[in-house]
């Protein structure tokens, strides 16, 4: 059963907030991993290990460098889960 | 006693540690002069899994999942998190002292580095494949991530080392940010050791070795150097840190002054892998470095921490080699193992005897040595037995000493403030 958009975000923000010490309610659409929740590169692969288990998808390393908000990687597990 | 030029004067101004006796410096002390012992039990399935011939450790008294935030915890192997807690309780301790970032330096060591990241990675590699393999699993298995997380938390731009000599790294590591204040490179250096290797694996890989105790149905009186019943050391674990300053920079500012690192002695046996050389000639040569480092003889020393493990080899060793080098004198030191409280944290031990040696002239108390009931009868220096006993009045020397397998020893000579 895949998951709504809803609740990747969830999922997503528990996810960083576990990584990074933010609040979940600090990980919203709209920011960027780099410039608003200052992740650095080891810290979002941690994130994108962690997401790709808890979402049961594949996130290329090649896509990684695109999803700079929260929001870009909301939409990219959705559709990867739909593939 | 003769002074050493006043710019090559090392002083102690902060003390920091997490111990199986308590989770600062304050509390390990106390408890340490209480004679309490840090070893417990396994709440574990340990001995059933995997046939562990020992049950039981000298396990942190605090985890650092109580001090620590979450992301710190998960981006740190236990080790670096010990050192982290114990750095910034010693850095605070010292007043947080305001220094230029490229004269503060960092030197943390562990005798086996990250080996709960090393042996966790290799669990995960074989139940999920590489694909799970975290990120920070270098970071946090690399030996040097104490030094390096350290470095970080403080600015310290001077240097940031690990050095490893197994069960001495803590004592050279100081050794180390002594050398760093006399040579100039620094004013002030955050210095110690820590180790966490409470895990089955290392567990078993000593057992093997035939150097722990197996006293599981009595872990408080398992480490009992000098005892004639020893049978081994316990394992222990935690962390510790002293912030060493120039005396002229601790002046400056007006910092409390605990005691003084006075002489660094080196040696190796270069006799075996593991057993020390019986004739205790490293040792002796160590001791006598760091005497003559700190321009003081054998006559001035009073108080002498002991590496004593608790294993019947080593701590005869090392006590035959203190009255090879001070003869007649040596009746006039106390000598304490606190080993027998605290268990031996390999890589932590020397740092925290070290902090136990400064606070041991800084109140005038030699701790005691528990688990005593039969002194051996080759033990040729006095133990403080059960309580700590009074040091004299005026300029007091004692000795910490701390040796490693590989033939490792190292002196330190601390002197009164």
């Amino acid at each position: 059963m895949a998951y709504t958009a809803q609740e990747i975000l969830e999922g997503l923000a528990e996810i960083v907030a576990e990584e990074t010490g933010l609040p979940t309610d600090a990980v919203v659409t709209e920011k960027s991993f780099t410039d608003d929740l200052d992740i650095d590169s080891l810290s979002m692969m941690t994130i994108v290990t962690h997401a790709e288990d808890k979402f049961g998808v594949r996130i290329p390393d090649d896509e990684v460098k695109n999803l700079a908000t929260v929001g870009d990687a909301v939409s990219f597990i959705e559709g990867a889960q739909a593939a | 006693m003769t002074a050493a030029p006043a710019s090559r004067d090392v002083v102690v101004t902060g003390l920091g540690a997490t111990t199986p006796l308590g989770g600062d410096a304050p509390s390990t002390w106390a408890a340490a002069l209480a004679g309490e012992s840090g070893a417990r039990t396994f709440e574990n399935d340990w001995a059933e899994k995997y046939g562990l011939p020992v049950t039981f450790a000298a396990t942190i008294k605090v985890r650092p999942d109580e001090v620590l935030t979450r992301p710190e915890t998960k981006r740190m192997d236990p080790s670096t998190q010990y050192a982290m807690v114990a750095a910034r309780e010693a850095w605070q301790d010292a007043g947080a002292p305001e220094v230029d970032g490229e004269r503060l330096g960092a030197v943390v060591s562990s005798g086996i580095g990250g080996i709960w990241t090393t042996l966790d990675g290799w669990d995960l590699l074989q139940e999920r494949g590489a694909r799970r393999m975290l990120p920070m699993t270098v970071p946090m298995l690399m030996p040097n991530s104490p030094a390096a997380y350290v470095s970080l938390e403080l600015g310290a731009k001077a240097g940031a080392h690990a050095l490893v000599s197994a069960c001495a790294s803590g004592a050279e590591a100081i050794g180390y940010g002594v050398d760093m204040i006399r040579n100039g490179r620094a004013d002030v250096v955050v210095c110690g050791g820590t180790e966490a290797t409470i895990h089955p694996m290392p567990i078993a890989a000593f057992a093997a070795s035939r150097t722990l105790s197996l006293r599981n149905d009595d872990p408080q009186g398992a480490s009992r150097p000098y005892d004639v019943d020893r049978d081994g050391f316990v394992i222990g674990e935690g962390a510790a840190v002293l912030v060493l300053e120039s005396a002229e920079h601790a002046a400056a500012r007006g910092a409390r002054v605990y005691a003084k690192i006075g002489g660094v002695g080196l040696s190796a046996d270069a006799y075996h892998i593991t057993s020390p050389d019986p004739e205790g000639t490293g040792q002796v040569s160590a001791m006598r470095r760091a005497l003559e480092d700190a321009g003081v003889t054998s006559r001035d020393v009073v108080h002498v921490n002991a590496h004593a493990t608790s294993t019947k080899v080593g701590d005869l060793t090392e006590t035959a080699s203190i009255r090879t080098l001070m003869g007649g004198e040596a009746d006039h030191v106390r000598l304490s193992a606190t080993k027998s409280m605290t268990g031996h944290l390999l890589g932590g031990a020397g740092a925290l005897e070290t902090l136990f040696t400064v606070k041991a002239l800084a109140d005038r108390l030699a701790p005691p040595t528990i688990n005593v009931a039969n002194p051996d009868p080759e033990l040729q220096v006095p133990l403080v037995r059960d309580t700590p006993e009074k040091l004299p009045d005026g300029d007091l020397v004692a000795i910490n000493n701390s040796f490693g397998f590989g033939g490792h020893n190292v002196a330190l000579v601390v002197t009164s403030a």
